[in-house]
């Protein structure tokens, strides 16, 4: 047969391929030799062949037809094999599969093995991707090795016990008492994985926490020695002694510390050497200053141990170094809630970063900005983030745009700053602006009652410019609509007021219903701004035409508000000048509003810009509602019963979306003097109706027309025929009972048709 | 440390280390978004970024990117540190290294690897004990059958 090629040769030959088309081929070429080899059962070349098959492993081919021969490979007994098998392990195994638990056997024995560096390719694979089955087989032999005098598995087994912990809980008991000299070893390895377990137990088990926080003084002892000591080649990283090993101390010292005063003040003098004493000009020494700063901030340390690392954090922030003001930004936004003055001080360091051009710095340094905004420094804060708003990419500027809107609402100095702010965000972002916003701003402008005048000219003038922008024009639309008069009568007081007639200002929302600019809900909210403005201008006949012509509009929802508008003119006119003005005062719902926004936890990136905490705006009255809805429906009301002071009214809702079924409410009103109790309602309909009758608001009707009782009827009426309805009414009235029934034949025809 | 992924400039995957247990349709998935969205990545921009729950850090030596995922409270600063830790070994060992060293002799960048990190942490602080120890095994696969190591053991782990 072929003779097998060496791992190197095949990795060159693959790579003279041209063609993706090419490495296939060559690659299916190889997988049926080495398959074939397997199947001989070749030792010789086994170990050769599953390299070359982890190489195309690499490239991306199927490879598990090896799995098998990685266990035979860790089973022989050369190490050559031993060490490619164990790769191929690591490599092609995973948990999931039940073949990799063929390994434990092969990996106790090598646990034992006579060689230390058999001893370690097992501990690796098992600390590597050890199952939780495996864990719990081996854990027995990781012990035994913990306690080992032989530095080199010492270091290894603690590294594999962190690993059977993560996936087998319940064994952390077993490795307490193996724990008991790991910080008295000379042997940095053996110290830093020492070190790594100790805190993998302390995060799991608030008891082992309890245990280990007696090693505080050894463990301050240890980072004492390593700053204090002189240059050690073997562990001198630009001057700095094992850097890695001072990192994890000072991580374990913080889970040590937090919430323990002893504890805390035991390490305060070393955290503050090492904060005042590391070498600053390396990312060795700042990864070490930058630890020190997470415990300090974490455990209960004096306030000027605090003081010193947030500034530690400032002078990050002004290192050349884009890494480290990326982590001290980071860092700033954890803090900012229980430090913020601390923080405050370095505003303008921090302000300064939303001009870098790094993305998650500009976007760290705009969240923070925003938890440092407060009522004295808004003016200036402001023009910074307008300014940020103006320039910043695109995917920034949703949430700076809402994160400008919550700062405004809560600090506005004035009204008329608070307009205009609105204004500028607007115009310059306003496409980007959420959709949640336009309600928000409306309420806001509606409750800004004597800024009227002045924003709705601001708002026009900008639609002048530019109508591209669907929230500013649908905020404008909403805002012509409602103040329109005070534009045309130019009433503005905080600006030169312009000179705008009825039909410029026609001209412009008309613009809006035409242009390819304009969304359906923008163009929905010119048409309602038109019709508004056929009360307050005096140019109706021109509003009655636009209103027709979009009765037949091909978009459902402008036909239908036209249709219903039309329908105001020709049969309620009457109601016209009630139904369109101006819109009262809007209350907040009690939501978790902006006084919420300073409070969020810095640490969660979007929770101060988190939209759910947006108030929304409340209906204006109910009872407004329900005449628009009923005599928009077309339908007109009817009296279906008027008897001994007794008054029921029925309403029509529009049958959507089953045009089968009639909604029909009755209202129960009283005009005797005295209140009609126990009241009930029953209806009955002929056989090829169904009816449907709701729990009624309540059963009291109150004397002297004060109050009404409303149930809701719905009526199927699948063959459309007449409506005829058969009621019954029971009360009590005066103590007598009270009974009646009555036909309802006056039902109108489009209730049934 | 979750992972480590090695690759080229072109995205071609150079060396893979996992310390999760994932699917190999999983794993594939990652690298393929993750090597994209490193690659996209500007000379100015920093080495830190969010990905999905985990923090990226990577950084290029000549043709090949460096890429680790960790997690919430690991320390970005000190990874750089510990990827250039690694790079340090190979360069040590290769002499020079290049990115054609670690093709052609991909398993022993692996070996390298797993004397220096276990199970996602370091195991060895001391870049002398890491390549010792490689060397030793390296000798190792010289000898025929261990058993001469048991005459051989006291001078090789004297050295």
């Amino acid at each position: 047969h072929l003779p097998s090629l060496r791992v190197q040769v095949l990795i060159r030959t693959i790579r003279t391929a041209r063609t993706q088309a090419e490495e296939r081929e060559m690659i299916q070429k190889e997988c049926a030799a080495i398959r074939s080899s397997f199947r001989e059962e070749d030792n010789t070349y086994r170990c050769r062949n599953v390299a070359k098959l982890l190489y195309m492993h690499m490239l991306g081919y199927p490879a598990h037809f090896g799995q098998l021969e990685c266990l035979k490979l860790i089973a022989s007994q050369k190490f050559t094999d031993k060490r490619i098998g164990y790769l191929g392990a690591m490599l092609l195994l995973d948990e999931r599969q039940d073949v990799h638990l063929l390994m434990t056997n092969c990996i106790k024995n090598d646990l034992n093995h006579s060689t230390q560096y058999v001893q370690g390719l097992s501990l690796c694979t098992l600390g590597c991707m050890g199952s939780s089955e495996m864990c719990r087989d081996l854990a027995g032999e990781v012990e035994k090795l913990l306690k080992t005098s032989n530095s080199y598995l010492r270091k290894k087994a603690a590294l594999c016990a962190v690993h059977v912990i993560r996936k087998v809980p319940e064994l952390m008991e077993m490795f307490l008492p193996a724990t008991k000299n790991l910080l008295s070893e000379k042997n940095h390895g053996v110290l830093h994985t020492s070190v790594v377990l100790l805190t993998e137990m302390c995060e799991r088990s608030p008891d082992m926490l309890s245990h280990f926080r007696k090693l505080v003084p050894q463990l301050v002892r240890i980072l004492k020695n390593l700053i204090m000591s002189g240059y050690s080649p073997e562990h001198d990283v630009s001057g700095i002694s094992d850097p890695f090993l001072q990192v994890r101390i000072l991580r374990l010292l913080r889970i040590l510390g937090k919430g323990d005063d002893d504890s805390s003040e035991a390490m305060n003098d070393i955290l503050a050497q090492v904060a005042t004493n590391t070498e600053t000009s390396k990312n060795v020494g700042n990864a070490i200053l930058y630890e020190t700063v997470l415990t300090i901030m974490d455990i209960k340390s004096e306030s000027g141990l605090r003081v010193l690392a947030i500034n530690i954090l400032g002078r990050f922030l002004l290192n050349n170094d884009k890494n480290i003001r990326y982590v001290a930004l980071t860092s700033l936004l954890k803090t900012v809630q229980t430090d913020h003055n601390a923080v405050q001080r370095h505003r303008s360091t921090i302000v300064d970063c939303l001009k870098d051009l790094d993305v998650s710095i500009k976007r760290r340094a705009m969240e923070l900005s925003f938890a440092l905004v407060n009522g004295n420094n808004i003016r200036g804060m402001m023009k910074e983030l307008l300014y940020f708003l103006d320039s910043c990419d695109p995917d920034f500027k949703a949430d700076c745009a809402s994160g400008i809107f919550l700062a405004a609402e809560k600090y506005a100095p004035s009204k008329r700053w608070h307009i205009d702010t609105v204004m500028r965000v607007l115009t310059t972002a306003g496409s980007y602006v959420r959709d949640d916003s336009v309600p928000n701003l409306i309420q806001l402008i509606t409750n800004s009652v004597e800024m009227h005048a002045y924003t709705v000219q601001r708002l026009y003038k900008a639609l002048l410019d530019d109508i591209s922008q669907q929230p500013l024009v649908q905020v404008a639309s909403w805002c012509i609509g409602e103040y329109g008069d005070l534009l045309v009568s130019g009433q503005c007081e905080e600006e030169e007021p312009i000179q705008v007639s009825e039909d410029e200002v026609l001209d412009v929302l008309e613009g809006l219903l035409v242009s390819n600019l304009s969304t359906p809900v923008t163009r929905a909210y010119s048409l309602t701004a038109i019709m508004k403005l056929s009360t307050r201008f005096s140019s109706v006949n021109r509003i009655k035409k636009v209103v027709s012509i979009y009765g037949s509009s091909i978009d459902v929802e402008l036909q239908q508000r036209a249709v219903e508008y039309n329908a105001l003119f020709k049969k309620y006119d009457h109601m016209r000048p009630a139904l369109l003005e101006r819109m009262p005062i809007m209350e907040k719902t009690a939501t978790n509003g902006p006084t919420d926004i300073a409070q969020t936890n810095g640490e969660t990136d979007s929770t101060i810009l988190d939209t759910k905490h947006l108030p929304s705006i409340t209906q204006p009255a109910r009872r407004c509602n329900y005449h628009i809805c009923f005599c928009l429906a077309g339908i007109p009301p009817m009296t279906a019963y008027n008897k001994n002071g007794l008054k029921i009214e029925f309403t029509f809702e529009r049958s959507n979306p089953s045009p089968n079924i009639a909604v029909i409410t009755i209202h129960a009103t009283n005009s005797t003097e005295a209140d009609m109790t126990e009241f009930v309602f029953q209806a009955a309909v002929p056989k090829t109706f169904q009816l449907q009758l709701l729990s009624p608001s309540s059963n009291v009707v109150p004397a002297l027309n004060q109050g009404s009782v409303t149930q809701v009827i719905r009526v199927l009426n699948p063959q459309k025929q007449q409506l005829r309805m058969r009621i019954k009414l029971t009360y009590t009235h005066k103590g007598s009972p009270v009974q009646d029934l009555a036909e309802v034949n006056n039902f109108p025809p489009q209730s049934w048709q | 440390m979750q992972f480590m992924l090695l690759f080229s400039r072109q995205g071609k995957l150079r060396l893979q280390k996992w310390y999760v247990p994932l699917s190999d349709k999983e794993k594939k998935k990652i690298t393929r978004e993750l090597v994209q969205t490193v690659l996209a990545r500007k000379p100015k921009m920093c080495s830190f970024l969010e990905w999905r729950d985990l923090k990226i850090v990577y950084k290029r030596y000549a043709s090949l990117y460096f890429c680790c995922a960790i997690e919430d409270q690991d320390n970005e600063l000190i990874t750089l540190e510990i990827i250039h830790r690694y790079v340090e070994l190979l360069d040590k060992y290769f002499g020079s290294v290049c990115e054609l060293d670690i093709i052609f002799n991909f398993e022993k960048a692996y070996f390298i690897l797993d004397e220096f990190l276990l199970g996602g942490e370091a195991q060895e602080t001391s870049k002398k004990n890491v390549l010792k120890a490689i060397e030793q095994a390296d000798l190792l696969q010289e000898v025929r059958h261990m058993c001469f190591l048991k005459i051989c053991r006291i001078s090789v782990l004297t050295q």
